[in-house]
């Protein structure tokens, strides 16, 4: 277990510049654990001084082999692990799976399923917006708005915990609708939410929009132009701010996102200020959506009633034999899915978080591929990081908002 | 398919000798290996297919002709439309041109999928693993490559297993 | 303490060594920041205001190895990250302590595969384990109260 571990001076002759070779420049190591690398993350620092000249991330301390794991489970039960890729967006994340699993059977959702979908999808983002926002103000030193944002973050995980039973790995969403529909408190717990909540985000924004001492350390750091974003496929709020109006839930929505109505917040300058003023807003926007679809809930099952897909209810097997024969298939073998690969992207909070699931005529995925976000994104690092100081960097790294689950997988 | 598409993948037809696929209303096509980079190259300039969403490949071991199909995903923003492209590949080191050149966001998938499954990539700049650890020998997401699981420990076996495993005591 | 109570308040206090040595350690017991995985948000938010840790003494979270004298390993650890684990806890001065916060760091969890360690004390010898996956703030401090007892009862023969 105790192999050579580290990376020689040899095999990153090609990334590093020749005032290094001389001594002129220092490599410095950011290792794995650091308080500010929101989790394991290493960087190989070149540096002049304090000026940073390049920089190489080195990924996979958190590689959990999700992919080939779930290659041995069934669709259904695989459904467990995809809430621990990115642990922050953990009902997104099975979102996704699950249509991409309807996509690939061809199953239908029900209209309330897909209402409650977009009402705890949105709740999540809200959710993940306020973890980035606490620990990125935490790394800049304003320590009071990382516990203003987990106070509000617990009154999400409450709404959550009272659907799914659980607080952050819910797997609340399953292949044809819900798990089960939400309890009577779910909607008095939304509105009470969406009551206070506005207040709050006006409370993070009078800390830290007009504070100089922000804006001094974000305004003009990390500027990604328009260009750059789209060359190195940069996607969600980073490329919101760098003036490209784009986000996949009015490209091409799912779920039912058509028939809500919410802005697209974007920035021009593309730098650290513009994508925290994004996200801020976005966490409006999701409001307003939230608003709209819990006051337009439909009435009617949670679920698919294609047996061959969903188990029944536990309440019909004590009475009909066809009922005691599908759960049996179902929760034994699983239900098989056709040959061909399918492509399906929801917007995360982090990007485009998409999932390409290949079928093969049998009870187990073939191939699960998950494009996350994060992944892409954080080739963009090195890029953003040139010429700025090692402070900045630990800046960069938080807008970014990476999630190492979600790079590793 | 619709129209905007359908001229897309004609064109493509004509110039490359790509077979389209049409699965559950998304388009792949499948694409000669020696000519990835050129079909890239098109639909990136002519067509504005300006991002590659994603880039992956899937082992069909143990079937030989084809071993491996490495899969890209393009998306245009401007015309919002959403292509799929299927290279086959042979044998047990195939190796493929990099496209690293049309889209640089493919430089970690590349290597990523050089890491996870043994395909090389020619002319990609950095070719190293990006995923496991540096001296790690195979390649993990091969089908002929095992889970790698470790025996569960019920009541009954729980004695023998706790003699095997090593645990660290200082 | 003992004598205090037989012959009321002489302003002198009496107890045994281990106790005064005991005692000290368990309130300021200072953890490293170990936070790996989705374990490590539930521990951010054991460290916030609604599950407040600064009540048992863990005010601050040091990143440093040689400041801390607790490693809450929270999350999966991949055999990348292994070798990096146990340098941190060598680096680590006595005495130390270490919790298996999660089911990943306790056994391996949901996980069963070739790229996760299964089970952290293939690598550190651990003290407490704490399950759940992520565990409840609640249940993490149930760990770190549980740790405190299993402290306070040292012997003087185990650290002199």
């Amino acid at each position: 277990m105790f192999e050579k571990n580290e990376v020689t001076l040899d095999e990153l002759r090609h990334l590093i510049s020749d005032r290094a070779i001389e001594g002129d420049t220092v490599l410095l190591n950011m290792g794995p654990q650091h308080p500010s690398t929101h989790g394991v993350l290493r960087l190989l620092l070149e540096l002049d001084g304090e000026n940073v000249i390049n920089c190489i991330p080195d990924i996979g301390f958190l590689h959990t082999g999700i992919e080939k794991n779930m290659e041995a489970k069934t669709y259904e039960k695989a459904a467990v692990m995809t809430d621990r890729l990115d642990y922050l967006n953990t009902v997104g994340n099975n979102l996704v799976y699950c249509l991409a699993i309807e996509k690939l059977v061809d199953l239908d959702v029900p209209p309330r399923a897909q209402a409650i979908r977009v009402i705890l999808t949105e709740l999540q983002r809200i959710a993940s917006h306020l973890v980035w926002l606490g620990t990125h103000a935490l790394d800049l030193a304003a320590m009071s708005v990382f516990l203003y944002c987990f106070r509000e973050r617990e009154m999400i995980l409450d709404i959550i915990e009272m659907c799914g039973g659980q607080r952050m790995m819910a797997t609340f969403i399953r292949p044809g609708g819900l798990w089960r529909d939400v309890p009577v408190e779910f909607e008095d717990a939304v509105r009470n939410f969406l009551k206070i909540f506005p207040a709050r985000i006006d409370e993070y924004e009078a800390l830290l929009t007009k504070n100089p001492l922000f804006k001094e350390r974000t305004v003009k750091i990390g500027v990604l132009s328009k260009e750059d974003a789209i060359r190195w496929g940069v996607t969600g709020p980073s490329l919101r701010a760098s003036n490209v109006k784009f986000d996949l839930r009015k490209a091409q929505p799912y779920s039912g996102y058509e028939q809500y109505d919410f802005d697209i917040p974007t920035q021009t300058e593309g730098d650290t200020y513009a994508r925290y003023l994004v996200r801020i807003e976005e966490m409006r926007q999701s409001l307003r959506i939230v608003q709209q679809a819990l006051d337009k809930l439909p009435y009617g099952p949670v679920r698919s009633n294609n047996r061959k897909f969903v188990p029944p209810p536990r309440s019909e097997l004590g009475t009909s034999m066809e009922a005691v024969i599908h759960h049996f298939k179902l929760w034994t073998e699983g239900f098989p899915a056709p040959k061909g690969g399918v492509y399906v992207a929801v917007e995360s909070p982090r990007g485009e978080l998409g999932v390409y699931l290949e079928g093969d005529g049998g009870p187990k995925p073939y191939r699960v591929y998950w494009r996350t976000p994060s992944f892409v994104n954080l080739q963009v690092l090195p890029l953003l990081s040139k010429g700025h100081l090692v402070a900045d960097l630990i800046a960069l790294i938080g807008t970014i908002d990476i999630v190492l689950g979600d790079v590793d997988r | 398919m619709n129209d905007d598409l359908s001229t897309i993948v004609s064109a493509l037809i004509e110039r490359y000798g790509v077979e389209p696929i049409e699965f559950r209303q998304q388009v792949s096509l499948m694409t000669p290996a020696e000519k990835i980079a050129q079909v890239c190259l098109t639909l990136r300039d002519e067509f504005s297919f300006e991002m590659l969403s994603a880039q992956t490949a899937v082992d069909y071991w143990p079937q030989q002709e084809p071993h491996f199909h490495v899969i890209y995903q393009l998306y245009s923003l401007t015309r919002n439309l959403r292509l799929g492209l299927r290279v086959p590949v042979n044998g047990n080191q195939p190796s493929l041109p990099t496209i690293t050149t049309v889209y640089p966001n493919a430089n970690w998938h590349e290597r990523e999928i050089w890491d996870m499954f043994g395909i090389r990539f020619e002319g990609h700049p950095d070719l190293r693993r990006i995923l496991m650890p540096y001296d790690w020998e195979g390649h993990p997401l091969r089908k002929d490559y095992p889970l790698g699981y470790e025996e569960v420990q019920f009541s009954f076996n729980y004695d023998e297993i706790d003699r095997r495993k090593p645990y660290a005591r200082e | 303490m003992g004598i205090e109570q037989k012959l009321g308040n002489m302003g002198v206090v009496t107890l045994k060594l281990e106790q005064a040595v005991n005692w000290s350690r368990t309130n300021a017991m200072w953890p490293m920041l170990f936070g790996l995985a989705c374990c490590a948000i539930e521990m951010m938010s054991a460290q916030a205001s609604n599950y407040d840790m600064s009540r048992f003494g863990m005010e601050l979270m040091r990143a440093s190895p040689r400041q801390s004298d607790l490693m809450i390993v929270a999350g999966r650890v991949s055999r990348k990250m292994a070798p990096v684990l146990r340098r941190l806890y060598d680096q680590m001065p006595d005495p130390k302590w270490v919790i298996s916060m999660g089911d990943c760091a306790s056994c391996g969890g949901v996980f069963n595969n070739y790229a996760i360690v299964p089970g952290v004390d293939e690598v550190v010898p651990v003290d407490v384990y704490v399950a759940g996956c992520p565990p409840r703030p609640e249940a993490l401090i149930h760990g770190i109260l549980t740790l405190h007892e299993k402290v306070r009862g040292e012997k003087i023969k185990d650290w002199a």
